[in-house]
């Protein structure tokens, strides 16, 4: 490992273990995605058992349900707390003493934070979906495994992808904050956006026919469409691979926005307290 | 002082407080607007791609949501005191001024605040209800808009029985309230669907356990023409029976209180 990137994969290291310790939390939120996860997939089942012509297969609509509710967490809903209280208090001018690049020092914070929560997260609920309801005989309401060794492989590289995206989107989020001075009104805009363009809300290929242009290439796609269609292989081979192209490019592009404004706005910063 | 006028000197205070804030509080009933909108941007899309649920159409499945959506923000309004009973009140200890003013804790905390911005959610439930009203087509007599108001009522009882329980149990641990959560939202959430789509189980529950149902499903379906039973128009009692239990609970938990003391 060489020198430079140490302090960054420190970093990642240390925010984990602290996001570690709220079981609580994870228990109330595992039992939120149940009922949220049930609620979606049963309502699906209804709407599909009427339809004869369907842009996914049930199976599929399904497996992308239970995947976004394992991995709502990694979502970027809110930038870093931490990054907003030093906002608050004025504290974000010790940020520029460190001998790091900010960017990717509140990069890296992201990173970790849209690991470790949605890892401990997201592994009770596969279970549920995936292996409980199955010998409760919810077959039909399951969670499936990847449908194929090539959907599973592109499934990982597509998350890891996730996660270098979500984390793109927190660190923007947290330059805004820097920017506007609070982080309210950023949180307020990026929330319902997410909902919507991300699939959380519905699976983006069920949206009318006319929005899907729209859908594949806005940057949302690939918090999670991407690769919840790659994994039930209702996007594969070539269509896939595009699909990861379009997570890359938006990353690239994200940063290289994000590098931008901080570093305009940490030329002239503003900060409050005293 | 009567009760209900202490509660308007309450709330006509609470009022004062937040108006002190405008920019504030239009940012935040904006924000509230249109983070809950979504729900019925994803209904819309499920229903452009499906056209039917079970029978129902987008107009009657908007009008449910309608009901739930409005009966929840209010209650969220109002209920404020209860929602962060835990970490003001029991907590810090604050509790005890309560208990040691003569007037019953309900009343108290029921004007510790009313939640202005929840207008934002109030605002796109009655959105979802006048598209609903608009796209449906049945007639719409008084008595159809006083079976709603009733069904409004009770879910309003329903989701402040659900707070008050959330409340209770914080006598008890301050760890994991967000599992009322699941009731709350989650419950906006499984109200706005038709029943119908539910399995046996479930619907049970929605019914006999937790009646949500009872306070969207049933009324809007006799407004709506789907059954022709009339009853089934009286069924948000259901809720203030809920809020009964729940009240009956609560006085529990006071008798048991044991103050942090700090």
């Amino acid at each position: 490992m060489t020198a430079a990137i140490r302090p960054y994969v420190a970093v990642v290291r240390a925010r984990f273990s602290v996001l570690l310790q709220y079981r609580a939390a994870a228990v109330a939120g595992f039992l939120t995605q149940c009922w949220w996860g049930g609620i979606k997939v049963m309502v699906l089942t209804a709407f599909f058992a009427a339809s004869s012509s369907t842009p996914m297969t049930l199976p599929q609509a399904i497996d992308y349900v239970w995947l976004g509710q394992a991995l709502f967490t990694m979502l970027p809903w809110s930038g870093d707390p931490d990054v907003a209280r030093m906002v608050r208090t004025g504290d974000v001018a010790y940020e520029r003493l460190r001998p790091l690049d900010t960017y990717a020092f509140w990069y890296s914070r992201a990173v970790a934070r849209r690991t470790a929560n949605p890892t401990l997260r997201a592994i009770p609920m596969l279970l549920t979906a995936g292996v409980l309801f199955r010998l409760i005989g919810w077959s039909a309401y399951a969670l499936r495994a990847p449908s194929g060794v090539e959907a599973a492989l592109l499934f990982a590289a597509s998350i890891a992808l996730v996660i270098g995206l979500s984390a793109a989107v927190s660190a923007l989020m947290d330059t805004l904050t820097v920017a506007t001075l609070s982080e309210r009104g950023v949180t307020l805009l990026i929330g319902p956006l997410i909902i919507v363009f991300s699939g959380s809300l519905v699976p983006l290929p069920l949206f009318p026919d006319w929005s899907q242009p729209i859908l594949r290439n806005q940057p949302f796609a690939g918090l999670m469409d991407t690769p919840f269609r790659i994994y039930s292989g209702h996007l594969a081979g070539r269509n896939a691979l595009l699909a990861l192209a379009r997570q890359v490019v938006w990353i690239v592009a994200l940063v290289m926005i994000g590098r931008a404004l901080m570093a305009r706005v940490m030329t002239r910063l503003q900060t409050q307290g005293g | 002082m009567n009760a209900l006028r202490l509660y308007g000197r309450y709330i006509a205070t609470s009022i004062r407080s937040q108006r002190q804030y405008p920019a504030s509080f239009i940012a935040t009933s904006v924000g509230a607007f249109a983070s809950t909108i979504t729900d019925f941007i994803g209904i819309w899309a499920l229903f452009a791609r499906f056209r039917r649920l079970e029978g129902w159409q987008f107009g009657d499945v908007a009008l449910l949501y309608g009901v739930v959506s409005v009966a929840f923000a209010l209650a969220d309004s109002l209920t404020r005191g209860f929602d962060l009973f835990g970490e003001q009140f029991v907590k810090t200890g604050d509790f005890d001024r309560l208990l040691v003013r003569p007037r019953s804790t309900v009343l108290q905390l029921l004007g510790y605040e009313l939640r202005v911005t929840r207008i934002g959610r109030l605002a796109q439930g009655l959105v979802a209800w006048g598209v609903g009203v608009s796209l449906s087509s049945v007639a719409w007599p008084l008595t159809s808009w006083i079976i709603l108001a009733f069904a409004v009522a009770g879910g309003i009882a329903l989701f402040s029985g659900i707070l008050i329980l959330q409340a209770t149990l914080a006598f008890w641990t301050v760890e994991s309230l967000e599992i009322a959560n699941t009731l709350t939202y989650g419950g906006v959430e499984a109200g706005q669907y038709p029943l119908d789509v539910y399995a046996r189980w479930f619907r049970d529950f929605l019914v006999y356990v937790v009646p949500i149902g009872c306070i969207s499903y049933f009324p809007v379906s006799v407004v709506l023409g789907r059954v022709s039973y009339t009853p089934y128009a009286f069924a948000p009692l259901f809720g203030f029976a809920f809020l009964g239990v729940a009240l009956w609970v609560w006085g529990f938990g006071v008798r048991h209180y044991t103050s942090t003391g700090s």
